[in-house]
């Protein structure tokens, strides 16, 4: 697939897209991402008209109204330098799905192949991006975590180094090995509603491993895998949690 | 075989709460998952990747140049003194067969295991024409005893424990009770071995064709595969036309990534190229090799966007990554090819109305396109089956009223604010048990509280300088 070349985000004011779960459900990870992008003197603006990028839509094959949400970004972005999303999936549909859905419109897709040269995922900004490694990070008190590797983050967009790169430069953080941190949790957007027992199915491995691994916290770049994994793990009366990597970071920055 | 893929939420309901089948595919797809991971990269991941990539290419460039090295298969397998027989629809298939059965006077037949004579339904018209047909593969063996279909394209009966293929051969073969692999398949070794004796016609699938030099190969293990293609009179081997390759040194390739992608082995036990019947100076083999290229649908896929899908080496490497199979096993997808790719060809091939639930059956975590040892995009095929659907209007009207109004209400900021002050007010009250479709998701999960302020309200609050 032709994919545009991505100018670097350096000294550039950052267009925070937060995501549509992050706005509702979690908006301490979008304030998280906002703290860290301050605390390395990130200039940042929250276009306020942002809503989704299309996934929900576009992965169920309702093309047709995922590209309107998909225009209605690429528009409220439209002036954006750098885009930066806490969620490897996300931020994967920006870079390689806009360009199928814009492929055959010739208005759209230099906007799309814009949009997808400039949009960096959390981590991947930090670190590819800016190429800074080490945060000065400290948490209040020791703790260990392990990494759960969301799926588009991991396959689509290649990352997985990134967080634990950032991780394991943060004192008083300890870095586990979760098993099979690289499959699935079963989440899939609607899949986990229309194949329900399946999802279930799936979650149900992915919380055997959490449950036997040694970290008190498993970490991952997704707010949407975080709900279907804390969901079961809720559910199954679990001590066990699973935080987005931007909350953990957070929470070295104080004081 | 008969498509029966619309019934796959069930079926896989049914799968996920059988604890044998459990252990069964858990184990099965572990093992091969873990065992493809050691062979494929054991020179590096370096290596493996490129082995990948030039497995790709070669695929590849064969399906773009099909319809001219099928042109070259033919004639160069009819100098060899093959018979090449031409099958559109899977009826061809089995009347061609049944036709060389009959001339042949043939009472039974030995079969090794290939994928494409479930596919055209073979066994069931031998038996409807009194002709005796026996599986030689253990795998298909068991199945063709226990009379069910296959679940996995590479080994046939995953969903079985060992107990219970134990307990089936007891049962059915009188079997003295037995807890070792070893001695149960020796103790079918000796049965099946006087089926190849007596054997008037062995049929075998192939794993590719060779253009340029007009041979049919096998890649297999149990050595039943040379049984069946050397000691019956007759020889049938039964291709469906996009196993064609160009060249001998391609096969050196794909001899090479079929076997680490499908048992973590470097190699198998047996290759074989057939290059035709015995000659007057050797002393086997058959009197008579035929080839039956078979079409039954591919040519038509051959002009679709899924015609990468044909690039497929049947290694089963994406059933055993993928997350879905692991848990449903193959049945579910209700056809011959299951996982990934089955349920991108059953749709292609059967037509998309017979198979709406298999594009769904993905959570789209890439594993399929991460293992496959011809890079198929298996996921970018399942989301346009998925568009498909939607075009074709074969959606539940559920999710089309959904969708359209979570459509409508991303292109609005206002609506957007106003349909997350109603889920906050809803997920208040509603923690365990939602209504109607998304019932689903409170089954096996809590549902996450909305926050009380949005992230918007608190950006504007700290813009203002308020804590936030
Ligand atoms: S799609 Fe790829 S991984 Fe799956 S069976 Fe075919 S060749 Fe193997």
């Amino acid at each position: 697939m032709y994919l545009p070349e991505r100018p670097s985000p350096k000294g550039k004011r950052v267009s925070l897209f937060v995501t549509c779960i992050v706005d509702m459900v979690y908006p301490a990870v979008g304030m998280s991402v906002v703290d860290i992008l301050e605390h390395l003197g990130v200039e940042i603006d929250f276009p306020e008209n942002q809503t989704c990028c299309g996934q929900p839509g576009y992965n169920s094959g309702y093309r047709n109204d995922a590209r309107e949400v998909a225009l209605h970004f690429l528009r409220v972005f439209a002036d954006a330098d750098v885009i930066v999303v806490p969620s490897g999936s996300c931020a994967a549909m920006i870079r390689h799905e806009y360009l199928t859905l814009f492929a055959d419109d010739p208005v759209w897709l230099p906007h799309a192949q814009r949009a997808a040269s400039i949009t960096w995922e959390f981590t991947e900004f930090i670190v590819q991006g800016l190429g800074i490694t080490d945060l000065k990070l400290r948490l209040p008190q020791p703790q260990t975590f392990a990494i759960h590797d969301a799926c588009h983050g991991l396959r689509i967009l290649g990352l997985g180094e990134e967080a634990r790169t950032l991780l394991a430069n943060v004192e008083n953080a300890a870095l586990e090995d979760l098993k099979d941190a690289d499959a699935c949790c079963g989440f899939g957007g609607l899949f986990s509603v229309k194949m329900a027992d399946v999802s279930g199915a799936m979650l149900q491995k992915k919380i055997d491993c959490i449950n036997h691994c040694p970290a008190a916290t498993i970490i991952t770049g997704d707010t949407s895998c975080m709900t279907q994994m804390n969901g079961g793990l809720s559910r199954q009366k679990s001590v066990k949690r699973v935080r987005h990597i931007a909350d953990v970071l957070a929470e070295g920055l104080k004081k | 075989m008969k498509v029966d893929a619309n019934n796959f939420v069930s079926v896989a309901q049914i799968a996920v709460n059988d604890p044998d089948l459990q252990e069964a595919v858990s184990l099965g797809t572990y093992n091969g998952y873990s065992k493809r991971l050691v062979a494929m990269f054991s020179n590096g991941h370096e290596h493996g990747e490129a082995m990948r990539q030039q497995a790709a290419a070669m695929r590849r460039r064969a399906i773009q140049k099909l319809p001219d090295l099928l042109e070259l298969a033919e004639k160069n397998m009819t100098a060899n003194g093959i018979k090449v027989l031409w099958a559109e629809t899977a009826e061809d298939v089995r009347n061609m067969v049944l036709d060389i059965a009959k001339k042949r006077n043939a009472k039974l037949v030995a079969k090794s295991k290939s994928m494409i004579s479930e596919e055209v339904a073979l066994n069931h018209a031998f038996e409807e024409n009194g002709i005796e047909v026996v599986e030689t593969d253990l795998g298909e063996y068991i199945i063709q005893l226990n009379k069910e279909t296959p679940s996995h394209i590479v080994m046939p009966v995953m969903h079985r424990t060992k107990r219970e293929i134990r307990d089936l051969f007891m049962r059915e073969l009188n079997m003295p009770f037995t807890d070792d692999a070893a001695e149960m398949t020796a103790f079918i070794r000796k049965h099946l071995r006087q089926v190849f004796v007596n054997a008037d016609i062995g049929i075998s699938g192939g794993n590719f064709i060779i253009a340029e030099s007009g041979s049919l190969c096998l890649v297999t293990n149990e050595g039943n595969g040379r049984m069946v293609t050397a000691m019956p009179k007759v020889h049938i081997g039964i291709v469906g036309i996009e196993k064609v390759i160009e060249t001998i040194e391609d096969y050196a390739t794909l001899t090479q990534i079929l076997p680490r992608s499908a048992t973590g082995q470097q190699m198998t036990v047996y290759m074989q190229m057939i290059n035709g019947p015995r000659r007057e100076d050797e002393p086997d083999g058959p009197d008579e090799v035929y080839v039956i290229l078979v079409d039954n649908g591919r040519s038509k896929v051959y002009a679709t966007k899924y015609a990468e899908a044909l690039t497929c080496i049947r290694c089963g490497a994406c059933l055993n990554a993928c997350p879905v199979y692991q848990v449903t096993g193959g049945h579910a997808y209700g056809w011959v090819y299951s996982g990934p790719i089955g349920a991108v060809i059953t749709p292609a091939l059967t037509g998309l109305e017979n198979a709406t639930p298999l594009p769904q059956a993905s959570s789209l975590c890439g594993k399929c396109k991460q293992v496959c040892p011809v890079d198929i995009d298996i996921p970018r095929m399942l989301l346009d089956l998925r568009h498909e659907l939607v075009e074709k209007g074969m959606t539940d009207k559920i999710f089309d009223v959904g969708l359209k109004a979570w459509s409508i209400g991303n292109r609005s900021p206002k609506l957007f604010i106003m349909g997350g002050a109603v889920a906050r007010f809803g997920t208040r009250f509603l923690p365990n048990r939602l209504p109607g479709p998304l019932g689903g998701w409170t089954k096996y999960r809590d549902f996450p509280q909305f926050a009380p302020k949005p992230f918007r309200e608190l950006w504007k609050e700290r813009k203002k300088g308020k804590p936030s």
